[in-house]
């Protein structure tokens, strides 16, 4: 947990004033018990009522300072843990957006999710307990008994062995928890992702009547997660019994050594009354400090699991920036290999083809065929493990993030839409993009008609997953927002998939019409490619054909196949 | 407190299962709390025999030492004991808390899971449940010793003097009414609190799933200021109620403090009257301190229920979700088990003035009428928007029409089991959805038991075998939803070979084939015709290929059936299907 103490950078005055508040509370509070045995020694020794209701007027005053402190210390105890919170939420968001695919897949979503809310609220709880009461608690001790050694070196030397003795079993039993704590939250996790998985596949569990089973699954979990929790807690249990079993342990001795001290005259019975007073305090502070343990405990093991988060690095290393080199070649790919991950098999091998400035280039092949890693890598999501990609006649990696995004848009395969409105998903960041681009966008994509039908028009909303639109309307919102903000190269991956063949004639149509774009669709159907300036055909991972829709017919037998099934027979007689 | 009335009986309800540890829980803490009350008594004994120099009682001390070490071991083993119970109790209640939230969410009208972030409802089994198992946990650890200790520390106090009891009795309870005071205030604020961390759950689950995008667009930065706009929020009304909560505290130590000075000045002026020794004194004001404690720590309960009662009513919000349609009770079976009120799939199903649409301001399905007989394959075209997901919605039953009717096998849909309706049919969708296990988990989705060569069968007539043998685990490769290793298409030729195990009576295939090439698409198309042999089958496409082998296509255009015939036919008829076909020619 210490790794993100840094966190309270900026509340350092709160997370110093707080405590000390809280140690003047307690200066305070370790001064009643010696008014108190004034208030015996004297006032009833020698039957002096105005002395007693002086001392009483002093416990009072002293009440009022500690309640004036202790609000204080609260304040900036609250204002230093929730600043702290919020800094270290935002800290580990801006790492997690700096993920890609492979970092994400690492963790997962939903531990994700659990470790940005759950665990960054253990860990707030107990900066909030420790703030508040770390000062207090050791303070209360010390301060107890260094007023005891006053009374009586001896006994508080005895008492001072029995409270180390108790440090050293609450240390023990901590230790020992931290790991389960963590495999409660590890169990957590996955009781979160069963739940996001039914939320998002709802239909396709319902429709094959999972219900049952997944409901299972959930229950098997859940116990899972209630046996370690009863563990670690039948362990936790232990610190209250046994903090209270030691120290007054410790009274006994008091008790017994205090009476010889007595006998012999070295100490008063006041003071020994005292001297239990402060021994009563001294196990009361410790008590809260054991109550502290446990969400220190808590908090540390979820510190744990937000640093794993915090030291995975993104693969990719973001470029410089660079200045391109404008020769008309605008994407070219020399040698390019790949795969997901070392034991897989590669997706592409060997790839080499260039396209130029303003072509329209179209990628055909089979299922799985390797078409969108292609995508993938020009999108540089993914880095080739060998060959060179070069934008502009720049190596790919050259490149900073942002000026990459600036230049590619992309219109995936699966339609990703978010909640908001119309507006906000074909702005999609592009704040400096005004009504009429958005507009003009979405008659492009062939939406405007939808839009205009919406009384609310660009302020429609759209439910989380486009779940209020049809698959086709979800599509086009896609390509509406890959048209704004002028790229230079738009690549629909499949983008026309879920379009019928008119809508998705009159896109292309569309798409013909802009100017200065190099375009690249990825397509199934050869009608949709048919007219590209050069047609890639990927079979396996591999280029087996490049170039026009005539020569294709007359040189590449997988494109061959597909022509023939699609535009008929006839087709290859007219080529 | 009493705004919250109906939330805690609630919780409670929950909690009655195991009322049996919390009566166990209640005795150990009697017993611990009482030992506890004891203590004080011992060393006020104690100290009575050590009066002064050469006046201690060493033979009565040593008994007296003895009790007290018999005493505090008691004590430990109850407040242990008492700890697992509470424990037991607590967190069995939060499980079934969390286990009927999920059930719920399985029941629920698939319209709440489209309208709610999937964020904010997982939130609430995360995050709200965690907050009301650290409220229920300290609720019932502190509340019965403190009751306990309460009513035993005024009996003792009794013991010794009626008026300086008096005295105390009187002005503790104001500590809780302070306690109060400040919870009632702070209710609001923690009902804000979770509510904004329910919002920043939607947004971060929302982000993240689409992380791809968010990338492809460098909406990174932007996506960093809407959460830094809800983090500063959270933090605000985090503060609210945090420092709000914070100070019970210290005013009931204020109180317990002015409790514990009146006691010392009573105390003192009995005590010079020769009313009770100085070891009843020290005895008493060790109660009075023992006495207001428990005040402290329930105030500080109240405090803390504060929070969680705010987290359980979202929670019972969830739960007291209306569910779908319960099945009626002689509901019809139809999948040939014998038994009562079964009946066998004949394959027809009809759409009698089926009116629906998913917003009350938009109309989208209007008067559909349509009849389908066993073995005929109904192909469903039209742009897209023009309600072919909903036809398939309506089947199966994922939203129930407006007004009309819908029949299966001539029997109205709302009378057949919810179950048997929807596994009688086959249903492949637009969306892929893996769930993260196996490839032979998922493809066995719908025939938990079948064995690996029937699954390995169901590959290949999906044609997803010759990939799958090619993944480094084959079959055995564990897979989830956002996985990039497995296109899109093979992802939905799994979902095939889900259809094609579990061997279905009638097939609903919605754009299912739209990510594979065509190749690929003829063959299953082949694979699909000799299973589907006799059997109903619902296709929408746009893809003709597809569409042109169907019994009868359906044209539909903004949620109306335009045209209905065999292809052939509707070419014939120069319609609007004609003008559909001939787009697939347009040389743009």
């Amino acid at each position: 947990m210490l790794k993100l103490v840094k966190y309270l950078k900026g509340y350092i005055k709160e997370s110093i004033i707080g405590p000390l508040f809280k140690l003047l509370e307690a200066i305070f509070e370790l001064i009643v018990p010696l008014v108190m045995a004034k208030i015996i020694d004297v006032g009833i020794k020698n039957s002096d009522k105005a002395y007693i209701l002086k001392m009483c007027g002093i416990l009072v005053f002293l009440g009022v300072l500690g309640f004036i402190c202790s609000i204080t210390a609260q304040y900036f105890a609250a204002k230093a843990a929730l600043g702290f919170s919020a800094a270290l939420r935002r800290d580990l968001y801006k790492h997690i957006n700096s993920f890609s695919y492979t970092e994400l897949d690492k963790i997962g979503t939903s531990s994700l999710v659990v470790r940005l809310t759950g665990d960054v609220n253990q860990v707030q709880n107990g900066v909030n307990l420790i703030l508040r009461l770390l000062l207090r608690s050791p303070f209360i001790v010390i301060g107890a008994v260094l007023m005891s050694f006053f009374i009586n070196f001896k006994l508080t030397l005895i008492f001072v062995a029995v409270t180390i003795l108790m440090s050293g079993i609450i240390y023990f039993i901590m230790s020992k928890s931290v790991p389960h704590y963590k495999r409660a939250q590890e169990k957590l996790d996955k009781i979160t992702q069963i739940t996001r998985e039914n939320l998002i596949g709802a239909r396709v569990i319902r429709a094959f009547y999972m219900e049952d089973d997944e409901i299972k699954n959930f229950e098997d979990m859940s116990g899972s997660l209630l046996k370690t929790q009863t563990y670690v807690g039948r362990i936790s249990s232990l610190l209250n019994p046994a903090t209270y079993l030691i120290l007054n342990l410790g009274i006994v001795l008091i008790l017994y050594f205090g009476a010889f001290s007595v006998n012999i005259g070295t100490i008063t019975q006041g003071e020994l009354i005292a001297l239990i007073n402060y021994a009563t305090q001294i196990i009361l502070a410790l008590l809260a400090l054991s109550q502290l343990i446990i969400a220190i405990t808590r908090a540390q093991s979820s510190s744990i699991r937000i640093n794993e988060v915090f030291e995975i690095a993104p693969s990719m290393k973001n470029g410089e920036g660079v200045a391109i080199k404008d020769d008309g070649v605008k994407i070219e790919f020399k040698n390019v290999s790949f795969s997901y991950s070392d034991t897989a098999e590669e997706a592409l091998s060997g790839i080499s083809f260039s396209i130029n400035k303003n072509e329209t280039i179209g990628i055909i092949g089979g299922t799985g065929s390797g078409k969108s890693t292609l995508v993938n890598l020009i999108c540089r999501f993914y880095d080739a493990n060998s060959g060179e990609i070069l934008i502009d006649g720049v190596d790919i990696k050259k490149f900073s993030f942002s000026q990459l995004r600036e230049k590619i848009s992309l219109v995936p395969q699966k339609a990703s839409v978010f909640s908001g409105t119309i507006r906000e998903n074909v702005k999609f960041g592009k704040d400096y993009v005004s009504d009429e681009e958005i507009l003009k966008a979405l008659e492009i994509a062939q939406l405007a008609e939808f839009v205009d039908s919406k009384e609310e028009g660009l302020d429609f909303m759209v439910l989380q997953g486009g779940k209020n639109l049809s698959g086709g309307q979800r599509q086009r919102l896609t390509i509406a927002r890959a048209l704004v903000g002028n790229p230079e190269i738009i690549i629909l991956d499949d983008a026309s998939s879920a379009l019928d063949y008119q809508t998705d004639a009159k896109l292309r149509k569309a798409l013909k019409e802009l100017k200065d774009k190099t375009i690249i669709i990825v397509s199934q159907r050869c009608a949709t490619v048919k007219n590209a300036d050069k047609i890639l055909v990927l079979d396996d991972g591999k280029l087996v054909g490049a170039g026009r829709h005539e020569e294709l017919l007359k040189n590449c037998a997988e494109y061959q196949e597909i022509a023939k099934l699609q535009l008929g027979e006839g087709v290859l007689g007219n080529a | 407190m009493l705004k919250n009335k109906g939330t805690l009986t609630r919780l409670l309800e929950y909690a009655k299962p195991y009322r049996a540890y919390l009566i166990l829980s209640f005795l150990f803490s009697v017993i611990f709390a009482a030992a506890n009350l004891y203590t004080p008594i011992i060393i006020g004994d104690g100290v009575d025999l050590i009066v002064s120099a050469g006046n201690v009682d060493f033979e009565s001390l040593k008994f007296v030492l003895f009790r007290f070490i018999a005493v505090i071991l008691i004590m430990g083993v109850s407040q242990w004991l008492m700890g697992l119970c509470t424990n037991k109790v607590t967190y069995n209640t939060i499980k079934d808390i969390r286990f009927d939230v999920f059930c719920k969410l399985e029941r629920v009208p698939i319209k709440y899971i489209d309208q709610n972030p999937h964020g904010d409802l997982l939130s609430r089994i995360i995050n709200d449940a965690e907050q009301i198992q650290d409220g229920l946990l300290l609720g019932f650890s502190q509340l019965f010793s403190g009751i306990v200790t309460i009513l035993a520390t005024i009996g003792f106090m009794l013991k010794i003097n009626f008026y300086i009891t008096l005295v105390v009795v009187l002005l503790t309870p104001i500590s809780l009414f302070v306690a109060s005071f400040i919870a009632k205030s702070t209710y609001n604020m923690h009902k804000i609190q979770s509510k904004t961390r329910g919002e920043l759950s939607g947004f971060v689950e929302e982000m993240i799933t689409s992380q791809k995008v968010v990338k492809a667009f460098a909406y990174e930065q932007k996506a960093q200021e809407r959460f830094d706009e809800i983090n500063e929020r959270l933090k605000k009304c985090g503060l609210a109620a945090t420092f709000f909560s914070s100070t019970v505290n210290p005013s009931t130590r204020f109180v317990n403090g002015l409790v514990y000075t009146a006691t010392g000045i009573a105390g003192a002026l009995f005590a010079i009257a020769g009313r009770i020794s100085v070891g009843q004194l020290s005895a008493f004001l060790t109660y009075a301190n023992q006495y207001t404690k428990p005040f402290n720590e329930i105030s500080g309960v109240i405090a803390e229920l504060q929070s969680s009662f705010a987290c359980a009513k979202r929670v019972f919000d969830t739960i007291d979700e209306k569910e779908e349609e319960k099945d009626p009770d002689n509901a019809i079976t139809l999948n040939g088990e014998n038994g009562k009120n079964q009946k066998t799939v004949n394959g027809n199903v009809e759409f009698k003035n089926v009116c629906f649409s998913y917003s009350k301001d938009t109309s989208l399905i209007e008067n559909l009428n349509l009849k389908a007989t066993k073995g005929q394959k109904i192909a469903i075209v039209g742009p897209t928007g023009s309600g072919k997901t909903t036809l398939i919605n309506l089947l199966m039953r994922f939203y129930d029409v407006d007004s009309g009717q819908i029949l299966v096998s001539d029997i109205p849909v709302k009378e057949i089991k919810k179950k048997s309706l929807r596994s009688s049919f086959g249903m492949v969708l637009q969306d892929t959805f893996l769930k993260s296990g196996t490839i032979r988990e998922n493809i066995a989705f719908g025939k938990k038991d079948a064995t690996m060569e029937e699954i390995i069968e169901a590959a290949k007539s999906a044609y997803a075998h010759s990939f799958i043998k090619r993944l480094p685990k084959g079959y055995d490769t564990v897979v989830c939803d956002e996985d990039e290793n497995i296109s899109v298409g093979e992802k939905q030729l799994i979902q095939i070979a889900r259809v094609m195990l579990t061997k279905p009576k009638m097939l609903i295939l919605d754009e299912a084939t739209s990510s594979i090439d065509t190749i690929t698409e003829i063959k299953i198309q082949k694979a699909f015709e000799k299973m589907m042999e006799g059997k109903t089958a619902f296709i929408a496409a746009h893809r003709l290929s597809t569409i042109k082998e169907a019994d009868i296509i359906l044209v539909m255009d903004k949620g109306k059936i335009i045209e209905q015939g065999s292809h052939e036919e509707l070419l014939k008829k120069g319609g609007f299907y004609k003008k559909l076909y001939e787009s697939q020619f347009e040389t743009y």
